[in-house]
């Protein structure tokens, strides 16, 4: 058994199996996690006839690249991603949102994520991985989830398993869109700020910086500065929440931001746009746009029509 | 009780008990969360305890703002919390290795290092919350004659297990990790241990906690 099984042959920068995330774990400090693009991690599952909370794998900027040996077996690789299949010594080129056939001996070389972060892995089957508290997602903080917790490692084996016939050549026509605008609703410390800091805040440019991960997105850009306290009594936090820092820098807590944090406030991105969000690469700007709770709802309303549509439209 | 409840986003309560840290406010949070536990309102995915805040995350799909803040307004509160009968015993060993900031507290407090560890262990402590990271528990109250501020520069690691304490709180640093406490102790006990398959956690919100010395050689053999 476990005749199917890829070879890690480079890890990538950061590679880790993912699913819909971990709920009612945040009162112990367990962020959600999960896919970090939640629409691509759903497209891919779709794509592969898997169900939707199956893992995959998903990786950031430089991708993996794996020798896969075993039976003929059908993948797909979402989001906006560059990679190629080294088959007998030629490199063939394949699109986003298709399944391909992966033949034994086969290398797939994910090359890169094109101005954007994430990307996704799928298969026709299912990655062999530990689930923790409900959940194969990698959390590297606290160390759980598949692959003891660990991003990929260099020459690791990932066993394969349920191996399905090879798929219909199901197809997306999908082209991610970049956005710059960011809509959020206001955040319980809007009013530490003065009316020059909020109109600084929403007037200007953020720049995207380096020191952005799985856990935040920390920005550049005017300080914003706070006229009543730069702490305040920790509490919980969730995706999307957008704190400023005592040195008056935004950060952006993402999908394994910690649980509970001290800086006010500002805002909270929308729903719709957490997905695009992730997606904005270092050196990126961003701009802060305010919308209200019932707008942000509706908004989310289309978006899930649309990534349904989206589904029901695989060819 | 809840003062305001508000939205956090799109997708999250956000319940206002007050702006005070004490017991009374954080046990009313926790009855809030230990009956929120037990309820069954659709799309709850997370809720999230401090001193006197409660965040509930939802999901969008499965319900909104308007109706989940209708749910937990009209919430019956049933069970209660008892946090008297769930008392944890935690082993600290003290030696110049593990207390880290021992010597530098004595000065700044103006306390002999003996009396400091015979005012911290003579306490019960109340948990109040746990998370930033895994299974970190913030623990209360301190003894007024030990309240001392962070480090100015945080340290890049503190080592797991450490024991921390800055103003009326102490904590335990369940993981390697940057952080800024006065670093009193180490425990041999890991606080989070994620080979215990359902609760990693051996300390959770509205939890007492009891400090007791123990020596190097007790240290090693735990």
């Amino acid at each position: 058994m476990n005749k199917n099984y890829f070879e890690i042959l480079r890890p990538g920068i950061n590679s880790t199996f993912q699913d819909n995330g971990r709920n009612n774990f945040y009162h112990i400090g367990i962020p959600f996690s999960g896919a970090m693009d939640n629409r691509n991690f759903l497209l891919a599952n779709t794509i592969s006839n898997n169900g939707i909370n199956n893992p995959v794998l998903e990786f950031a900027y430089q991708g993996p690249k794996l020798k896969y040996i075993g039976d003929n077996i059908s993948i797909n690789i979402t989001g906006d991603v560059n990679f190629k299949i080294i088959r007998k010594n030629k490199n063939l080129e394949f699109g986003c949102y298709e399944n391909i056939v992966l033949e034994n001996n086969d290398c797939l070389d994910i090359l890169s994520t094109n101005r954007s972060v994430y990307g996704y892995l799928s298969i026709g089957g299912t990655f062999e991985v530990d689930y923790y508290l409900n959940s194969c997602s990698t959390n590297t903080k606290a160390k759980i989830g598949a692959n003891s917790g660990e991003k990929l490692q260099k020459g690791q084996i990932i066993k394969l398993k349920n191996i399905k016939k090879i798929l219909p050549k199901n197809k997306i026509e999908y082209l991610n869109s970049k956005i710059e605008n960011i809509r959020i609703i206001k955040g319980p410390h809007f009013d530490y700020f003065s009316k020059g800091a909020i109109d600084l805040f929403f007037g200007n440019e953020f720049n995207v910086t380096k020191l952005s991960d799985r856990m935040g997105i920390r920005l550049k850009g005017p300080k914003i500065s706070n006229i009543q306290n730069t702490n305040i009594k920790s509490e919980g936090l969730v995706k999307g929440v957008i704190q400023i820092t005592a040195d008056g820098d935004p950060i952006i807590m993402l999908s394994d931001h910690g649980t509970i944090g001290g800086y006010p406030k500002i805002g909270v991105v929308i729903s719709a746009d957490y997905d695009k969000l992730v997606q904005i690469p270092p050196a990126s700007k961003i701009k802060f746009k305010e919308i209200n709770l019932k707008d942000a709802e509706t908004i989310f309303k289309l978006y899930e029509m649309e990534t349904q549509n989206l589904i029901s439209n695989i060819k | 009780m809840i003062k305001n409840i508000s939205n956090l986003g799109d997708a999250a309560l956000y319940c206002d008990f007050g702006n005070e840290v004490n017991k009374e406010i954080n046990r009313n949070v926790i009855n809030y969360f230990n009956n929120l536990r037990d309820s069954n309102f659709l799309g709850i995915t997370n809720i999230t305890p401090s001193y006197n805040k409660l965040v509930i995350s939802f999901d969008l799909k499965l319900t909104s703002f308007a109706i989940l803040k209708k749910q937990v307004e009209n919430l019956e509160l049933k069970k209660i919390n008892n946090s008297k009968n769930n008392l944890i015993k935690i082993p600290v060993c003290c030696t110049e290795e593990f207390a880290l900031d021992i010597k530098r507290l004595q000065k700044l407090l103006k306390i002999k290092e003996a009396k400091i560890y015979e005012i911290f262990f003579s306490k019960n402590y109340y948990c109040y919350m746990t998370g930033f990271i895994a299974g970190m528990p913030f623990l209360g109250d301190m003894d007024k004659s030990l309240f001392a501020k962070r480090l100015e520069t945080p340290r890049v690691k503190v080592p797991k297990n450490s024991i921390g304490i800055t103003e009326q709180f102490c904590n335990i640093y369940t993981f390697e990790s940057p952080g800024g406490w006065n670093i009193i102790g180490k425990t041999p006990v890991d606080i989070f241990d994620n080979k215990r398959s359902t609760k990693p956690n051996l300390i959770n919100p509205g939890d007492t906690i009891s400090f007791y010395p123990i020596t190097k050689q007790e240290y090693e053999k735990i």
